[in-house]
Parts: C-alpha cells; sequence; structure tokens
C-alpha cells in the first residue's frame, strides 16, 4: 500500500536538509544562483523580510507565477510562506506544487488565535519558535520542521541565538526533570504531557530544527550550527548582499565545516559587504515580527 | 571483527544513516575529510540535496578519493541522492558525480514533495518486506549488463547492487529497520577479509 503524507515522509523530508542551507529568492535568477551555490533548497518571495519591513502594511502569500517561475528553473526543493492561521493560502500554495510551506511570522497574521491545523496537509509545515513551548505546540499542530524565529530582515543575529540557546537550555531542563515532574512542566509549559516525555527520553525536538531570522554571514551560520542548528535558513542576508553569488557559497561552505576555523577565515575574505543590518533595540515594538505567534 | 564504516558528512541524513548502521553491528562515523576515508571499509553516501553534496565533494577532492577508495575493492552504500552520486549517467544531461556504477538514474522521478511516499517493498536477498520510504526519490531508469536489480516497485528499479556497489532509491535510515544496513555491512566484512587473505 502507498501512503502519501505520512509524518514519516513528511518529518525525513526536513532530515535530507540537514547540514544545508534554504536561500530566500525572489524570481528564477536568483534561484538558480541560490541553487549553483549549494542551497539545498529555495524559499520563493515577493519580497525578502528586509523589504517587507521597509513596504510596511499588510504582507501576504506571494503571487503563484513567482513559485511557478522558481519551480521551474531549480530541481532542489521549493518552499513559499503561507500566513499564520491562513489555511486557504497553504491550500494554494499545496496545489500549486510547493514542496514545503512555511507559516510564518514574516507574512501578518491572518489568524490571533489559531494557526493551521497542519496535519491536515500532505505537504509538509515548517515553523517558527521562540521558545520550547511554542516549538512543541507547533509540532501538536503537525509541523514536521521547526526554526527559530529569530529577528528576520535585521541581518542581526542576536534573536536567532537567544532563541536557539532558550530552546537547547529547556530541553537541557527538560531532561534533568524526574517523571513525575513532567506533568507539571507540560502545564507551564503549555505543550501535551506526551511531547514533553519524547523530549524528556530523547534530549531533542521530535523534529528537524533549523536557525533563521538573522543570519547575515557564513560566520552566523557556523556559530547556529555550534548552538545546536541542524541547518541555516538565510532570508535578506544573500540577495541583500554586495556580491550575491560568493556570499551564498561562503554560506553553504561555513555551515558544512562549521568547525573549521581556518575554512571559515577563507571563504569570509573579500565578500564585500554583507546587509547593512538593524539594532534590536531600535525596533519599535509593533515591528518585531518574533512576537507574531504564540 | 566489526566493520568500519563511514558516512559521507558533507548535507543530509548522516546521524541517522550511522545510528542505523551501529545498529546493525557496525562500527560508523561521519567523514568530513578525504584523508578520513583512509581507515574505513566501507563508505554511505546519504540521502540529501544531490546538487549539494556534489558540488561539496568536488570541492574538497572527494571525487576522486573516493573512485580511489572504490579501486581498492571498498564497498559504497548509496541512498537516494547517494544513488545518483554513484551513477555513471543522469538523465536530462546533468554532469555524473562519481560516474561509478553502471546506471542512469532519472532525479526527482516520482514528483515533487506532495507525491513523496512509503511503502512495503520485496528486496532480493532480504526474506521479508521492508518498510520504505520515498522522498523526492529518483529512480533507475537502465542498468547495465552487469548491475543485479535488487528490488522493483511499480516496474521501475529502486535497487541494485554491481559488485562492491549498492545502491537504493528510498531511506532505510529513516526506519528502524536495520536489514539492508546489515547487508551492506556484510558486503564490507566480506571485501575486507578477501583483502587480509591476499
Amino acid at each position: 500500500m502507498l501512503e502519501t503524507g505520512t509524518s514519516r515522509v513528511k518529518r525525513g523530508m526536513a532530515e535530507m536538509q540537514k547540514g544545508g542551507v534554504i536561500m530566500d529568492v525572489m524570481n528564477a535568477e536568483q534561484a538558480k544562483i541560490a541553487e549553483a551555490a549549494g542551497a539545498t533548497a529555495v524559499m520563493a518571495l515577493e519580497r525578502v523580510p528586509s523589504d517587507i519591513r521597509a513596504a510596511g502594511g499588510v504582507a501576504r502569500m506571494a503571487d503563484p507565477t513567482v513559485l511557478e517561475e522558481v519551480m521551474k528553473v531549480v530541481s532542489i526543493p521549493v518552499m513559499a510562506k503561507a500566513r499564520i492561521g491562513h489555511y486557504v493560502e497553504a491550500r494554494v500554495l499545496e496545489a500549486l506544487g510547493a514542496d514545503y510551506i512555511d507559516e510564518s511570522e514574516v507574512l501578518t497574521p491572518a489568524d490571533e488565535v489559531f494557526h493551521i491545523d497542519k496535519r491536515e496537509f500532505t505537504v509538509p509545515f515548517v515553523c517558527g519558535a521562540k521558545d520550547l513551548g511554542e516549538a512543541l505546540r507547533r509540532i501538536q499542530e503537525g509541523a514536521s520542521m521547526m526554526r527559530t524565529k529569530g529577528e528576520p530582515g535585521t541581518g542581526n543575529i542576536v534573536e536567532a541565538v537567544r532563541h536557539m540557546r532558550l530552546i537547547t537550555g529547556q530541553i537541557r531542563k527538560v531532561q534533568s526533570l524526574s517523571k513525575d515532574e513532567l506533568y507539571a512542566e507540560a502545564k507551564n509549559l503549555g505543550v501535551p504531557y506526551e511531547l514533553l516525555l519524547n523530549v524528556h527520553e530523547t534530549g531533542k525536538l521530535p523534529v528537524v530544527n533549523f536557525a533563521a531570522g538573522g543570519v547575515a554571514t557564513p560566520s552566523d551560520a557556523a556559530l547556529m550550527m555550534h548552538l545546536g542548528a541542524d541547518g541555516v535558513f538565510v532570508g535578506s542576508g544573500i540577495f541583500k548582499s554586495d556580491n550575491p553569488e560568493r556570499f551564498a557559497r561562503a554560506i553553504v561552505e561555513a555551515t558544512t565545516h562549521y568547525t573549521d576555523y581556518k575554512l571559515i577565515a577563507e571563504v569570509s575574505k573579500n565578500l564585500g559587504a554583507p546587509m547593512k543590518g538593524i539594532e534590536i533595540s531600535k525596533l519599535a515594538s509593533h515591528e518585531r515580527m518574533s512576537d507574531r505567534g504564540w | 571483527m566489526a566493520p568500519k564504516i563511514g558516512v559521507l558528512a558533507l548535507q543530509g541524513a548522516v546521524a541517522e544513516h550511522i545510528h542505523s548502521l551501529q545498529s546493525a553491528g557496525a562500527e560508523a562515523v561521519p567523514v568530513k575529510r578525504p584523508e578520513e576515508l583512509e581507515a574505513l571499509d566501507g563508505l554511505v553516501i546519504p540521502g540529501g540535496e544531490s546538487t549539494t553534496i556534489g558540488k561539496l565533494m568536488r570541492k574538497y577532492g572527494f571525487i576522486e578519493a573516493i573512485r580511489q577508495f572504490h579501486a581498492q575493492g571498498k564497498p559504497l552504500f548509496g541512498t537516494c541522492a547517494g544513488l545518483i552520486v554513484l551513477a555513471k549517467e543522469i538523465e536530462g544531461g546533468e554532469e555524473a558525480h562519481l560516474g561509478l556504477m553502471d546506471m542512469t538514474v532519472v532525479r526527482n522521478a516520482f514528483g515533487r514533495q506532495r507525491e513523496s511516499f512509503e511503502t512495503e517493498l520485496d528486496i532480493k536477498g532480504i526474506d521479508e518486506p521492508i518498510r520504505a520510504v520515498f522522498i523526492r526519490a529518483p529512480l533507475i531508469g537502465r542498468v547495465g549488463p552487469g548491475v543485479d536489480v535488487l528490488s522493483v516497485y511499480k516496474d521501475e528499479i529502486v535497487a541494485a547492487r554491481e559488485g562492491s556497489l549498492l545502491a537504493a532509491s528510498f531511506h532505510p535510515e529513516l526506519t528502524d529497520d536495520y536489514r539492508l544496513h546489515a547487508y551492506f555491512a556484510d558486503m564490507v566484512r566480506e571485501a575486507a577479509a578477501a583483502k587480509t587473505q591476499a
């Protein structure tokens, strides 16, 4: 019996991305550059997060032609973003053939109470989280891959570091609890007991966990791998830099060889300017994308 | 003695293969540098993205190093992207990577991710069917005369062996069934024993 959309097939797809770099692209040309540089997947968007910030207003799912155009020119998986809770956008992306859907805080949320019921879909989902409770709630809803929220479009790694450290720290704490203490901890975190028990026993999330939201340099990518990320998403970082092609290649190599500092030094030479970046404290609270979702 | 098997650790499902190999009674280590191949009896090329893995293999001198490893009679096992990397020919004119196994592979042959699936699969040399997970999987379109077809799914070849080369379209590392890894560990053990005798 052939079965599609099983949890093994959906989570397995993310396993195949491990150690890789997933890059935001806005058109076919950028997608080809990303693939040639060694990206393991691309995220097809109308605007990268830093442009979304600059433009303001409501950010929605991209025009389907962007996704179609990108799918035509690359053989690697193509991901796309839907608004939090907007399950029709997600169904549209699934119908178009997107390989993974990011229910993303980069777009303006469509629902302030409910996230998408991701178990109902054949296509797998990736979601962002700031802490362990949020990650496990998304996994309970059917997310097959997680990523830190970070602070997208800032070129500032500080929030991604905060989220990754918090999640791994909370996992260590859960491991150290006795079994009878897990019930209260499940209530504290607002998560199902069974999922927390799984974390207690395995010492990790039940799905792949990438870093995202502020990766701007090869060293940023390597830092996130050190902190326990399974791979990295690079949004505005590549195509907002001076030399996207070299930048993309350098980030791929630094992610593979994240403990080889000589190699990271070598690939970091003469890359030109990375994206300009934003100091987090300069963002007003309504400008912080990581506060979207719960 | 447990055979020592490396898992090419440039990108992809490395930890899962290491776990499966260990569960099948082999010693298993990740391989990030060509010089690490010397101490090994066999090598797994895991699932991941073949374009990424192929690029990084070229960049770090793995193509020649693995060809030499193969020339010494040491077995190689490629799953999914690893199968593509092993093939002599990739349909569509894309440049072959290692170009070792006499077959033509078709990439993403079953469609996009929404068409990815799992199913029961019979494999020659393994008693009961195994649960096979196909993720944006390639298939083997043509095999040369020296290639033994191990498994066929809906008339398409999805596993094959040519001497010391083993290839599967699917992901045995994503299940708790370690029989295909044990099969490969046996190949590695036999090759190592033959070498000691010679």
